[in-house]
C-alpha cells in the first residue's frame, strides 16, 4: 500500500500554515504628487511588499501544498484530469501569438488560420458544420448554444420557452437554461439509469425549445436510443443540445452530429488537454448544424480564397465574450489534437475507457449501472461517500467526485482518463479497497496526510471570512 | 512515447499491457467495450494527421508567424504590462497548473491560499467587503453584475444603464446577459469623454436596476463624476456598478468612497501579457450581497487541529448545488489567471503599483501633448485626465492613416472617421519616438 505526505509548514507557535502575504510584511503607500488632482486619487494603498526570493519562496511552497495530475491519479468523474502535454505550453507562449484582438484581420492572419484550423478540427470530431471558439469555458459554451436554440426559435416566430433537462446532468445544464431565460423541466431517467423515451415523449411539446444530453450519460452509459430520442425531439420543433463533458469517452467512435445533434459545447480543458489551472481557464467552443450556422456569436472567422477574415453571421446571438474568448486555452487545444491526430484521438478514448473498465474490475464497490465507457459510478454503501473520499486522500490518491449523480447511493463516481498505467490503476484500486474495508470513524477522522486535516466547513459558510481584512478586524 | 506509435502518446499501455487488462476485464478487443449502436457508429477518418512534438511546434511557429509584426498602441479593454519572469516560473509549476477546483481543500491548500490572497488584493483596491476568486472576462463580469441587480433590489427594476461610450464587447455581451432576465440595456450620454451628469439623471427613474460607469473610459479618460452618478443611483435605489482594472485603481480613488455596490473590470492587466484578448472577470461587491454574489469564493475555516485552513464556500449559490435556481452558471473560471494576476501585484508591490498607475498617466499625457505638436492632428480630444490611452483627432481620414501606420509596422485603433486611439505603457514605450516620427510622416 502506497502513502502519501503532503508538504507542510508550521510554526509551533502559529495558528495558520504557510503565513498569508499580508502577514509576512505589508506597507501603506501613500498617495502623494501624483499626476492627478487629488480629488481624483486615493489617499493611500496597503499591500504586501516583499521582495523576490521571499516570494518565490511563498509561492512554491504553496504550490506543494497541492495536488496536481503531475503527482499522483486524479480520477474525478465527470472532469477528464488528462496529463497536460508540456510542449503546449510552449506554443501558447509563442511570442508571434502574443497580438491585439482589435487588429485588423490583414495583420493577423497566423492567428486567425489557427483559429480557423481548430474550428475544422473540433468540426471534425463532433460531426458539426461549423464552431465557435468565443465561449470561455463549459457552461458559457451551454449558454452560448441555448441563445442560439432561442435566436433560431424567435427567428422562425415559435415561441419555446422550456428545456428539458435530465435529473443526471451537470448543474451547469440547469443554470445555464435558466440564464439564457428558460423554463427548466426536468426529466426523470429510466430505471436502467437512460433516458426513458415514455417520459421525454410525455414532456415534450409546443414549448419545447431543446432537450439537452450528455452522452454518455454522467453514469458512463450510452444512450442507445439516441436515434429515437432525437426524433421525439426533432417532431416537437425542438432542437437536441449535447453537452461535451463526456466526449473523451467516443473519440473516432461516435459523433454528436451523426446521434442526430443540433448544438453541441466541447469542453478542451477536458477533451483536448489543456490544462485546468486549480478551476480555469477552459474553453467551450461550439459547434453547430448547419441551419444554425447564421445564428453564431459575432465575430465568426472564415476563410476566403485563401485568406482569413472575421465576420458577423447574418442572424448572430453577438457577444457571449468581451473579445473572442480564452486564447491561450485554444492554442494548446490545437497542438493537442495535431499531436494526437486520428489514431490518438481514437487511442485516447480506448484506453480511457478500458481504463475505467479495468479499475471497475478491481474493486469490490457496487456498480449499479453498465456497461459504463470513460467513466463509472460506484456506490460506496452503507458508508458515507464523503467520508470514504478524505480516506482516499492519505493513500496518495485524489478521490472521484462524490455524492453525485444523486440516482446512485452515496456515488463515487470515477474517471481514471486514459493516462494511467496499469501500476497506478492497481495502486487505485488498493485504496479504494483499503477505504471499503474501513469502519466509518477512521474515514471520518481522514484525512490525516495532508496539509490540512478535515477542514470545518460549517464554520466557513456560517461566519464567512472571505478576506484577510476579514481575518483582521476578529 | 507510446508502446503503440500509432495510438495516443499520452496513454501508456504497452500492446501487452492491453491485452492483459482486456483480459481482466473479459473482453476480446478495445471496440468491444463501446456499447454504441452500429446506426451511429462512426466509421470514417477525421483526416488530421499525427504530428510528432516538433513538428506541431513548426507548424505553430510558421501558422503564429504569418501574422504582421506590429508594435501595438492599442487597448480598449485589452492592456500589456510587463509581466515579471517569476509570474510564469512559478504559475507553470505543475501542482498550480494541473490542479482542480478545489473540491478537496485539504488536499489544496496551496491555491486555495493564493485565491484567498487575490481576493484580499481585490478587497484591499475596491474598499468593497468581498471579491470573488474569478469572472471569465470584465465583460462577463458586467453581465453578471447586472443579473446580480436584479436579485438584490427590493422591487424589479427592468433596465440598465450604460454609457453610450463602452466597448462593444463589453455592451453585446451585457444585452446577452440581460435579456434572459428580460431587462434592457439603455445608455446615457457622455459630455467630451465623460458621463453628462444631467443625462445620467434623465436617463433614471425607479425602473432602473443598475447604472454602470467606467473609470478610465474607452476613451481612456478619467471619470470624473463618479460619485456625483454614484449618488444619482442611490437616489433611485438602484445598484451603482464601476468598471475599472486593478492598476487604476491602486491610483484612482477607491470605489467605496464613491458610492459604488459593485466593481467589475478586467483584473488580467495584471498576470497576462498580450492574450489576443483573453482576461481575468474582477468581480467585488458589497458585503450585504454576501449570498447572492455569483462564482466561487474562498473562505477562512480551521482544520481538525484547530488551524486556519482554506475551503470553497457558500456553496449553495453555485449552480452543482443550486441549478437553475443558482446565482450564475458558472462552473470554470479563469483560476490560473488570478494567481498569476496575484503574483504580479505582489510583486510589485504596494510603491510598483502606484508608480505604475502614475505611469500611466504620465505616458498618456505625454504622448498625446507630443502627437498634439504634428500638424494635422489633435490630441487628447477630450479636456480630460487620461490613464494609459486617449483618442486623438485627425485632419486625414483615420483609417488612411492607420493603414498607413501599419506599413510603417505600428498598429493604432480607428474609432471613427477622423478619431484614433491610442494606448502607452511601459512595453511600448520604447517605440514611441519612431511612431511619432511615422505619424509626422502620414498625418
Amino acid at each position: 500500500m502506497q502513502f502519501y505526505d503532503q508538504a507542510r509548514w508550521k510554526d509551533d507557535e502559529g495558528e495558520a500554515y504557510e503565513p498569508l502575504l499580508s502577514e509576512k510584511k505589508s506597507r501603506e503607500e501613500p498617495i502623494e504628487d501624483a499626476p492627478l488632482p487629488d480629488d481624483l486619487t486615493r489617499d493611500s494603498l496597503e499591500l504586501p511588499d516583499l521582495s523576490e526570493p521571499e516570494l518565490a519562496r511563498h509561492y512554491t511552497r504553496l504550490s506543494q501544498m497541492n495536488y496536481g495530475v503531475e503527482q499522483g491519479p486524479f480520477p474525478l468523474g465527470s472532469c477528464t484530469m488528462k496529463y497536460n502535454p508540456k510542449f503546449t505550453e510552449d506554443v501558447a507562449a509563442l511570442e508571434a501569438g502574443a497580438v491585439h484582438p482589435d487588429r485588423r484581420e490583414e495583420t493577423v492572419q497566423g492567428t486567425l488560420a489557427m483559429l480557423a484550423g481548430l474550428q475544422d478540427y473540433l468540426g471534425r470530431i463532433g460531426g458539426m458544420d461549423a464552431v465557435t471558439l468565443q465561449p470561455p469555458a463549459g457552461a458559457a459554451g451551454e449558454y452560448t448554444g441555448l441563445l442560439i436554440a432561442r435566436a433560431y426559435h424567435d427567428h422562425n416566430d415559435d415561441d419555446r420557452s422550456e428545456v428539458i433537462i435530465p435529473d443526471t446532468a451537470h448543474g451547469t445544464n440547469f443554470a445555464s437554461a435558466a440564464l439564457a431565460g428558460f423554463d427548466v423541466v426536468e426529466l426523470p431517467s429510466g430505471d436502467d439509469g437512460r433516458v426513458d423515451s415514455e417520459a421525454l415523449n410525455a414532456a415534450v411539446g409546443d414549448d419545447t425549445a431543446a432537450l439537452m444530453l450528455t452522452n454518455p450519460n454522467t453514469l458512463g452509459l450510452f444512450e442507445r436510443e439516441i436515434s429515437e430520442i432525437a426524433d421525439i425531439v426533432h417532431e416537437a420543433g425542438g432542437l437536441l443540445y449535447y453537452d461535451g463533458a463526456n466526449l473523451n469517452a467516443l473519440l473516432g467512435r461516435a459523433r454528436p452530429g451523426d446521434m442526430g445533434f443540433d448544438i453541441m459545447h466541447y469542453n478542451v480543458h477536458k477533451t483536448f488537454a489543456t490544462p485546468h489551472g486549480g478551476g480555469g481557464p477552459g474553453a467551450g467552443p461550439v459547434g453547430v448544424v448547419e441551419t444554425l450556422e447564421p445564428f453564431l456569436p459575432d465575430p465568426h472567422v472564415r476563410e476566403a480564397d485563401g485568406d482569413y477574415e472575421l465576420y458577423e453571421p447574418e442572424h448572430s446571438i453577438g457577444k457571449v465574450h468581451g473579445f473572442q474568448g480564452n486564447w491561450l486555452v485554444l492554442v494548446k487545444a490545437y497542438a493537442y489534437i495535431a499531436r494526437l491526430g486520428d489514431p490518438g484521438l481514437a487511442d485516447a478514448s480506448a484506453k480511457a475507457v478500458l481504463n475505467a473498465n479495468y479499475l471497475a474490475s478491481r474493486i469490490d464497490y457496487e456498480i449499479p449501472f453498465e456497461p459504463f465507457h470513460h467513466e463509472f459510478v460506484a456506490s460506496a454503501g452503507d458508508q458515507d461517500a464523503g467520508d470514504a473520499a478524505k480516506r482516499m486522500l492519505d493513500y496518495g490518491v485524489h478521490p472521484p467526485t462524490t455524492k453525485w449523480p444523486e440516482i446512485v447511493a452515496e456515488a463515487l463516481m470515477t474517471e481514471p482518463t486514459e493516462i494511467e498505467n496499469r501500476e497506478t490503476l492497481d495502486q487505485l484500486a488498493a485504496a479504494f479497497e483499503a477505504v471499503a474495508e474501513e469502519a466509518d470513524e477512521t474515514l471520518a477522522a481522514a484525512p490525516h496526510r495532508t496539509t490540512a486535516r478535515r477542514i470545518d466547513q460549517a464554520t466557513a459558510a456560517r461566519s464567512p471570512r472571505l478576506s484577510w481584512q476579514a481575518l483582521d478586524q476578529e | 512515447m507510446s508502446q503503440d506509435a500509432r495510438g495516443s502518446p499520452f496513454a501508456p499501455h504497452t500492446p501487452e499491457e492491453t491485452v492483459a487488462m482486456l483480459d481482466a476485464v473479459g473482453a476480446e478487443s478495445e471496440e468491444e467495450l463501446f456499447d454504441i449502436p452500429e446506426a451511429v457508429r462512426f466509421t470514417e477518418a477525421f483526416d488530421i494527421p499525427q504530428r510528432d512534438e516538433q513538428e506541431v511546434r513548426r507548424e505553430l511557429r510558421e501558422l503564429l508567424g504569418r501574422n504582421d509584426d506590429l508594435v501595438e498602441f492599442l487597448g480598449r479593454g485589452h492592456y500589456d504590462h510587463y509581466v515579471p519572469s517569476l509570474v510564469d516560473q512559478l504559475s507553470l509549476r505543475s501542482e498550480f497548473l494541473t490542479s482542480y477546483t478545489q473540491y478537496q481543500p485539504e488536499v489544496a491548500q496551496g491555491f486555495l491560499q493564493a485565491l484567498f490572497e487575490y481576493q484580499s488584493m481585490l478587497v484591499e483596491l475596491t474598499g468593497l467587503g468581498i471579491a470573488n476568486c474569478s469572472m471569465y472576462d470584465a465583460a462577463t463580469a458586467l453581465g453578471e453584475a447586472a443579473t446580480l441587480s436584479q436579485r438584490v433590489r427590493s422591487v424589479d427594476g427592468s433596465r440598465v444603464v450604460v454609457p453610450a461610450l463602452l466597448a462593444e464587447g463589453r455592451r453585446g455581451v451585457l444585452e446577452n446577459y440581460a435579456s434572459g432576465t428580460g431587462v434592457t440595456v439603455d445608455s446615457y450620454p457622455m459630455d467630451d469623454g465623460n458621463a453628462d451628469l444631467d443625462g445620467v439623471a434623465d436617463a433614471l427613474d425607479d425602473d432602473v436596476a443598475m447604472v454602470y460607469a467606467e473609470s478610465p473610459t474607452v476613451r481612456g479618460t478619467i471619470e470624473e463624476h463618479l460619485a456625483a452618478i454614484g449618488d444619482l443611483a442611490a437616489d433611485h435605489d438602484a445598484l451603482f456598478c464601476l468598471g475599472s482594472d486593478p492598476v487604476a485603481l491602486s491610483l484612482l480613488e477607491e470605489p467605496a468612497a464613491v458610492g459604488a455596490d459593485v466593481v467589475v473590470g478586467d483584473a488580467s492587466v495584471l498576470g497576462l501579457p498580450t492574450s489576443y484578448g483573453m482576461g481575468l472577470g474582477m468581480f467585488a461587491c458589497r458585503e450585504e450581497f454576501l449570498r447572492q454574489v455569483p462564482g466561487r469564493l474562498v473562505g477562512a475555516s480551521t482544520d481538525e487541529d484547530g488551524r486556519r485552513a482554506y475551503t470553497l464556500t457558500l456553496q449553495t449559490r453555485e449552480q452543482h448545488i443550486r441549478k437553475e435556481r443558482a446565482t450564475s452558471n458558472i462552473c470554470t473560471n479563469q483560476a490560473w489567471v488570478a494567481l498569476r494576476m496575484a503574483m504580479h501585484a505582489a510583486m510589485l508591490g504596494p510603491d510598483g503599483l502606484v508608480d505604475l498607475a502614475e505611469s500611466c498617466v504620465r505616458r498618456a499625457a505625454g504622448l498625446a501633448a507630443r502627437l498634439d505638436d504634428v500638424t494635422g492632428v489633435r490630441a487628447p480630444v477630450h479636456d480630460r485626465h487620461h490613464f494609459r490611452e486617449f483618442v486623438a483627432r485627425t485632419d486625414q481620414p483615420a483609417a488612411a492613416i492607420a493603414e498607413d501606420l501599419e506599413s510603417e509596422r505600428y498598429a493604432v485603433h480607428v474609432v471613427d472617421d477622423h478619431l484614433l486611439g491610442v494606448c502607452v505603457t511601459e512595453t511600448n514605450e520604447p517605440a514611441v519616438d519612431g511612431f511619432v516620427a511615422a505619424i509626422e510622416e502620414v498625418a
